[in-house]
């Protein structure tokens, strides 16, 4: 049991809560192309405002403040690693591998060439009330990009 | 140790749950008992043998197994009644829980603009949002009592926030996140004296104190039975007969009528008019056995083995480096609930390491936002005890926070 608890807290995801990357929002929030979004998990209370800012089909930049467990921290952190300058479809597939290793109740194999750091999320997936926390802020991700998206078509036409 | 359940290892075997095994082979050291509590075997037992012996529709049915099954509700209406030393069984309406009690009150007392609903910030969810809902249909004002430092009801600007604009003063007996134990009598009195009516949130109270209704003479109150006890899906509602009969129904159906045409309806008086439809028939033969279970072993004595519980659990909680409890620190002001912080560690993570061991808490909210909002806190781990909690457990919960500490090296 507690190796499950090892397999949950591996030591990746405590050195991401420890020491968050790009964390504190960054960037004009109405500049074209930027959307931020609150988004809290209602059973915890955990919060993360999380800003996007997209630019000619690429990410250019995500930030964030957030208060939550060092599981919802963490992910925030990887999540920033791993979509900051990816174009948006790269990202978009990032997010959708994560999504799936998430809901896969431990039995989805984590792909580490798409993944990277976030592989040591695969333990979450075996504690149903964690998945939440692990998915906060790449929910909060997606909604953001989907209207900095809409901010860009906007203003292109 | 002083205070304790004489009977406590006697006690602990009328729950089969106790006897349970968590992953790994751990025992449960159950500390979420505010939240919901484990069930005695006579409560589980009377409602198999409803199930299994006397199932019907109660009032409806005109047969051997509908008359029993009528006596067996209404029984527990006698029992909930004896629970609360209420001057009259027409008195107790079954809810489905405190929360859709306390709906019940802000849907259907006459508020408008001018008028005023006090509330404090130390309240549940249910005793807040439904009054807000009210406010905002209404046009009154929603008012609230603060908080001292010491998490105890403001009370020095009472006589500014009760006035004689105020329709409703809502408040909690016990509080499901500081513990803290409110002058519930004196509040009735300062609803009454400014014509105000009053509603008590006995829902952490009623598991743990002696609840008469006529000593706090209040207005009305509300408990739920998983925390007494007894099974999920009823509730109570008390209130002053006269004034049950004075408000308009809630819901509307069968059984809630006196009778029914084209035209119009008239309404059946309390509790009827407030119980539309089939009621949880089974589920008040539950909580009838869960608080005949309680007054048996006697409240006081549940009281006492409560505050002896807590007392310890207050004193190792404060050998644990980096530990805040939140609320009155003394035993004897508060109820067995501990909300409490830990430097360096989420709540999440805290209850995650003491589950790994077997220790089950609540980890969160508790559905007081506004009370966590005072202590400038987003979230806080809070154990619960009850009348089968032994010393043990809270040594195990100390242990499981030393642990976690070391755990996620912090200190
Ligand atoms: C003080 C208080 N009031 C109301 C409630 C609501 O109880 P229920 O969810 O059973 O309606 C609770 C329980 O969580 C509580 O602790």
């Amino acid at each position: 049991m507690s190796t499950d608890l090892d397999a949950l807290y591996q030591e990746i995801i405590l050195d991401h809560y420890k020491h968050p990357h790009h964390k504190g929002l960054r960037g004009d929030p109405s500049s074209a192309g930027t959307a931020e979004v609150h988004h809290v998990n209602p059973t915890c209370g955990d919060e993360v405002t999380l800003r996007v800012h997209l630019d000619d089909g690429v990410v250019r930049d995500v930030s964030y403040d957030s208060v939550g467990c060092s599981i919802s921290q963490a992910s925030a952190s990887v999540l920033t690693d791993l979509v900051i300058g990816k174009p948006l479809d790269e990202a978009m597939t990032i997010h959708q591998t994560f999504l799936e290793l998430m809901q896969g109740k431990g039995q989805v194999e984590p792909d580490e060439d798409v993944l990277e750091d976030a592989i040591a999320f695969a333990g979450v997936a075996k504690f149903p009330a964690r998945v939440k926390c692990a998915l906060l802020s790449w929910m909060a991700w997606k909604d953001a990009t989907a209207q900095a998206q809409a901010d860009n078509e906007g203003s292109a036409s | 140790m002083e205070g304790l359940l004489p009977d406590l290892e006697v006690i602990r075997k009328d729950f089969p749950i106790l006897e349970r095994t968590l992953a790994g082979g751990v025992p449960l050291v159950y500390l979420d008992s505010a939240n919901t509590s484990q069930k005695p075997q006579v409560v589980i037992d009377s409602m198999v043998d409803h199930l299994e012996r006397h199932n019907a529709n109660i009032a409806r049915a005109m047969h051997q197994l509908g008359a029993e099954s009528t006596e067996a509700f209404e029984a527990a209406r006698d029992q909930v009644a004896a629970f609360l030393n209420a001057p009259s069984r027409n008195e107790v309406v079954f809810t489905k829980n405190a929360t859709e009690a306390l709906n019940l009150l802000a849907r259907t007392i006459e508020l408008g603009p001018g008028d005023n609903v006090v509330i404090t910030e130390m309240e549940h969810h249910s005793n807040i949002v439904s009054w807000q809902l009210a406010c905002e249909r209404s046009g009154a004002e929603l008012r609230w009592f603060g908080l001292t430092d010491e998490g105890e009801l403001d009370m020095s600007n009472a006589d500014q926030l009760v006035d004689e604009h105020t329709k409703v003063v809502a408040f909690t007996w016990v509080s499901n996140m500081l513990g803290t134990i409110n002058p519930v009598a004196d509040l009735a009195a300062l609803a009454r004296a400014h014509g105000a009516l009053s509603v008590v949130d006995a829902s952490q109270a009623a598991p743990q104190l002696t609840v008469d209704v006529q000593a706090v003479d209040c207005d009305f109150l509300v408990f739920t039975g998983h925390k007494v006890c007894g099974p999920t899906g009823i509730g109570v509602l008390w209130g002053r007969e006269q004034l049950l009969n004075e408000l308009p129904p809630f819901h509307g159906g069968g059984e809630m009528i006196e009778t029914v045409t084209m035209a119009r309806s008239t309404y059946a008086k309390a509790p009827h008019r407030f119980e539309a439809g089939t009621p949880p028939i089974v589920e008040a033969v539950g909580l009838g056995c869960a608080v005949d279970y309680l007054r048996h072993i006697g409240l006081e004595a549940i009281h006492r083995h409560e505050q002896a519980i807590t007392a310890y659990a207050l004193e190792g909680l404060q050998t644990v480096p980096g530990v805040r409890v939140m609320g009155p620190l003394e035993a004897t002001r508060r109820g067995g609930a501990i909300s409490f912080e830990l430097d360096g560690v989420h709540p999440h993570d805290i209850a995650q390491v003491l589950d790994s061991r077997g220790v089950a808490v609540r980890a969160g909210h508790h559905c007081a936002k506004p009370a966590h909002a005072r202590f400038g806190v987003q979230s806080s781990t809070r154990m619960s005890s009850y009348l089968y909690t032994t010393p043990a457990e809270i040594d195990a919960l100390v242990e499981g926070l030393h642990h976690t500490r070391s755990y996620f090296k912090v200190g």
